[in-house]
């Protein structure tokens, strides 16, 4: 199975490359409405047609990919080391420490989180540039996201407290610090890639499901969100099958990612 | 060759038995509704669902004609308007009876007048009548005549009563006794609903046949647009009362004898700005939003023909104002739509201050302008408008950050916070006559969007329009209620407070086999003659 999970890297460092580099890829501005050939099919100049406002979809497609992707990564990034806090805090404090942390996780676990996500979107400022809008929203994702995250954190914590070579530095006189810094620490370090890896895609996703209710990134910034938003507009996929271009590259990378991370920060 | 007979004349009556045995729902039109009905007492209706059942089963007196706007005799045979519009006298027909078998009397109009007016029963359908201080009383005069008095005139007053479903003061069956073509029979929460023919409905057609023609009509509640045409596409449903554009010119490729655009409609598409004096925004900007000459430069680097042609497919003109030209009588037809115009658009800045340098347009004090535009969330059609208008005004130097809310929120903003600076929304016309409008238009109006429950008139010319509205409101001659509004039209083209982008049309799909089917542009735009619609089952199936 190594060929698979090499072919997946491949996939994604190339999604990951064009992405990095689409200003200089893409065919077309994103935003650039050619209102003479709106909706047309594909075509020598737009290899994946136009959408309604006549903007280029390939473009589109790339630019979207890098907004969803870059900031699902540091949305993940956020949300992970948000939960490493309050887990590490919770699992190496015990007690009443590790019993209120726990009980505000829960808490958090048991929120309607979209509906979290709705309300506090809808306190924020309104006057911002869409690119603040989209780092905004995936800054909300990455704070909302960290609960699941910090109870494993937190369990993984314990584990290795409890273990015979913590037990042995406690023993030979190691101080907390040097114990959590210099033997915990490494220890935890597949537990928390593994949780990055997981939220990453769930983050890819989340965003995909505010876009479908047209919550996600704002006008004309496009992401997957808004891109696979078409998508709802059953008869018009049947009609012009090119529509499906974002969900596919959506379940690509998605799948790209678990084969590829998952498994490694699992087994490392 | 007697045996052949006999076995010939029983097998026609077995077959004849066999029809008889089949479910009304053979006959039945099929269509959804998009939710749950809030209500089925006809005086407590505020949603379209609600609003459908009533129109299907109620009795008016009056019914206005949607496709020739205008009002036509139904139980009352006859009218008179007096005193300038502070009474009416009302002949009612004779030997009509509720579903139930009660006989329709003049104490029943008058029972549905208390009812309406009652102020501790808040209905919405009775407040369109309320004029003034005091209440309205209904003398019964005789078995068919009722005269109505109110404590003031009433203008548009006969129109009103397309909306008052006759209730039966005397059946045991109360408002579930009706007067109109079916009854509700049937209902399923979540599923269905069933009406089913009434029987004892008054009408008939030439032939003396009684009307309706159909049996039953069949309501599925179906929020989902996208399962609705699914479905229709299946030959499950028989009609769509209103369809989207791009589903519309769909279904027109393959399929165009099913699809019907009835023309512009009363429904336009508008943006606001927001002008409420203690809003939370920056002054300077509070000073764009109210300067004419900004908001007209909006209006006129707005491209509406291509919003016409990318958006609605070619379904939808650009707005006017108020009412566009679809209302026959009231519709100012000196207006034209504001034109694009990015020079002219551009002059009127520079008269305010405005500079466009390097791509960016600056205000007096050199600050860029730019504003945050508001729209609902889940609205495709709202949002690639938006979308457009962004676009538009960029290539002035005008940055435009558009906000998709969900609706509650947006209502929270443009309604009590005022934290906000610009909306983009729809605007639903139902009623033909400008009274319908007043809580728009007055300034100390709580609808008057813009700048709402103004104290007194902050501008000169809201206190115009105040004043011509209420003396249209109170004018018993047509032509004198017609000339102020005209005026009212007039003073919003040029002062635009509500930048009016396109008026939709009235597009619907419908199976081959309705036979009637005369689609309009007022609602409800299909089964406005519902009780002569029918169905040739042979031709009924939609596409498959």
């Amino acid at each position: 199975m190594k060929w698979v999970r090499r072919a997946a890297l491949v996939v994604l460092v190339a999604v990951f490359g064009i992405s990095l580099f689409v200003d200089v890829i893409a065919p077309q501005p994103y935003a650039r409405q050619n209102r003479e050939v709106a909706g047309e099919p594909p075509s020598a100049d737009y290899p994946l047609g136009t959408d309604d406002l006549g903007r280029d979809r390939l473009s589109r497609l790339l630019y979207g990919a890098r907004i969803s992707l870059l900031l699902a990564l540091a949305a993940a990034a956020l949300s992970v080391s948000i939960a490493a806090g309050i887990g590490i805090t919770a699992g190496a404090a015990g007690g009443r420490v590790e019993r209120w942390l726990m009980q505000a996780t829960d808490l958090f676990l048991s929120l309607p989180w979209l509906f979290l996500l709705l309300a506090v979107r809808a306190l924020l400022p309104l006057n911002v540039s869409p690119h603040t809008s989209v780092a905004i929203t995936f800054a909300l994702l990455g704070c909302l996201g960290w609960a699941a995250s910090a109870r494993v954190m937190r369990a993984g914590v314990r584990a290795l407290s409890d273990s015979a070579f913590a037990l042995q530095a406690r023993a030979c006189g190691c101080s907390r610090t040097r114990l959590f810094l210099v033997h915990m620490l490494p220890n935890l370090r597949p537990v928390l890639l593994a949780q990055f890896w997981i939220s990453l895609p769930v983050f890819v996703l989340a965003e995909a499901n505010l876009g479908m209710l047209g919550l996600g990134v704002a006008e004309p910034l496009p992401s997957w969100g808004t891109l696979l938003r078409e998508l709802e507009n059953l008869p018009a996929v049947t009609d012009s099958p090119w529509l499906l271009a974002p969900a596919a590259l959506l379940v690509l990378v998605v799948s790209c990612l678990q084969l590829s991370f998952c498994r490694e920060g699992v087994s490392t | 060759m007697k045996l052949t007979r006999r076995f010939l004349l029983a097998f026609v009556l077995l077959g004849a038995d066999a029809r008889a045995g089949q479910p009304a729902s053979e006959n039945a039109l099929r269509f959804c509704l998009r939710a749950e009905p809030k209500t089925f007492h006809p005086a407590l209706v505020t949603d379209e669902a609600s609003e459908t059942i009533r129109y299907l089963t109620g009795g008016v007196l009056i019914r206005l004609n949607r496709d020739t706007q205008q009002p036509e005799p139904e139980l009352a045979v006859s009218w008179n308007v007096l005193d300038g519009g502070r009474r009416i006298r009302l002949r009612l027909r004779q030997g009509v009876r509720f579903s139930d078998g009660t006989p329709f009397t003049a104490a029943d109009v008058a029972y549905t007048m208390r009812v309406l007016l009652d102020p501790k029963l808040n209905s919405p359908t009775g407040d369109s009548f309320r004029s003034g201080k005091g209440t309205a009383t209904a003398a019964v005069e005789g078995s068919d005549t009722v005269t109505i008095v109110f404590p003031a005139p009433v203008a548009g007053l006969v129109r009103l009563f397309d909306q008052v479903a006759i209730l039966s003061e005397k059946s045991p069956a109360k408002e579930r006794a009706v007067l109109g073509p079916f009854y509700v029979a049937e209902h399923t929460p979540g599923a269905h609903i069933l009406l089913k023919r009434n029987r004892h409905y008054w009408k008939t057609d030439d032939r003396g046949r009684r009307l309706p023609y159909l049996d039953a009509v069949r309501l599925e509640i179906l929020p989902n647009e996208q399962l609705e045409l699914l479905r229709f596409s299946r030959g499950d449903l028989h009609l769509i009362n209103r369809i989207a554009p791009e589903h519309f010119e769909r279904l027109s490729a393959r399929s165009p004898h099913l699809v019907h655009d009835a023309g512009p409609s009363l429904e336009n598409e508008l943006l606001w700005f927001n002008q409420v004096s203690r809003t939370p925004i920056p002054d300077h900007r509070k000073a764009w939003f109210r300067s004419k000459n900004f908001r007209r430069a909006v209006s006129a680097l707005i491209r509406r023909d291509d919003i016409c042609r990318l958006v609605y497919r070619g379904h939808a003109i650009p707005a006017v104002g108020i009412f566009p030209p679809a209302n026959r009588f009231w519709f100012n037809a000196k207006l034209r739509p504001h034109a694009y115009d990015y020079q002219g658009a551009l002059r009127r800045l520079e008269e305010n201050g405005f500079r466009l340098r390097d791509g960016v347009l600056r205000d007096a004090g050199g600050r860029p302008v730019e504003f945050s535009l508001i729209t609902n969330a889940g609205n495709p059609s709202r949002e690639r408008m938006a979308a457009m208008i962004q676009d538009d005004l960029a290539k002035a130097g005008v940055k435009v950050n558009i906000v998709t809310l969900d609706f509650p929120s947006l209502i929270e903003r443009i309604t009590r916070t005022f934290q906000y600076e610009a909306c983009l929304l729809g605007f639903v016309n139902v009623d033909l006559d400008p009274n319908g409008q007043m809580n728009v238009w007055l300034s100390s109006a709580a609808n008057h969007q813009w700048n709402p429950s103004q104290p007194a008139p902050e501008t000169a010319w809201e206190a115009e329009i105040d004043r011509l509205m209420l003396e249209q409101a109170g004018a018993p001659d047509e032509r004198r209620r017609k000339a102020a509004f005209d005026r009212v039209q007039e003073i919003v083209w040029e002062e635009a407070p509500f930048i009016y982008l396109v008026n939709k049309n009235s597009l619907s799909a419908a199976v081959p086999g309705l036979r009637g089917l005369r689609p309009v542009i007022l609602r409800p735009q299909t089964y406005w003659n519902i009780e002569w619609l029918s169905l040739d089952t042979s031709l009924a199936g939609g596409p498959r």
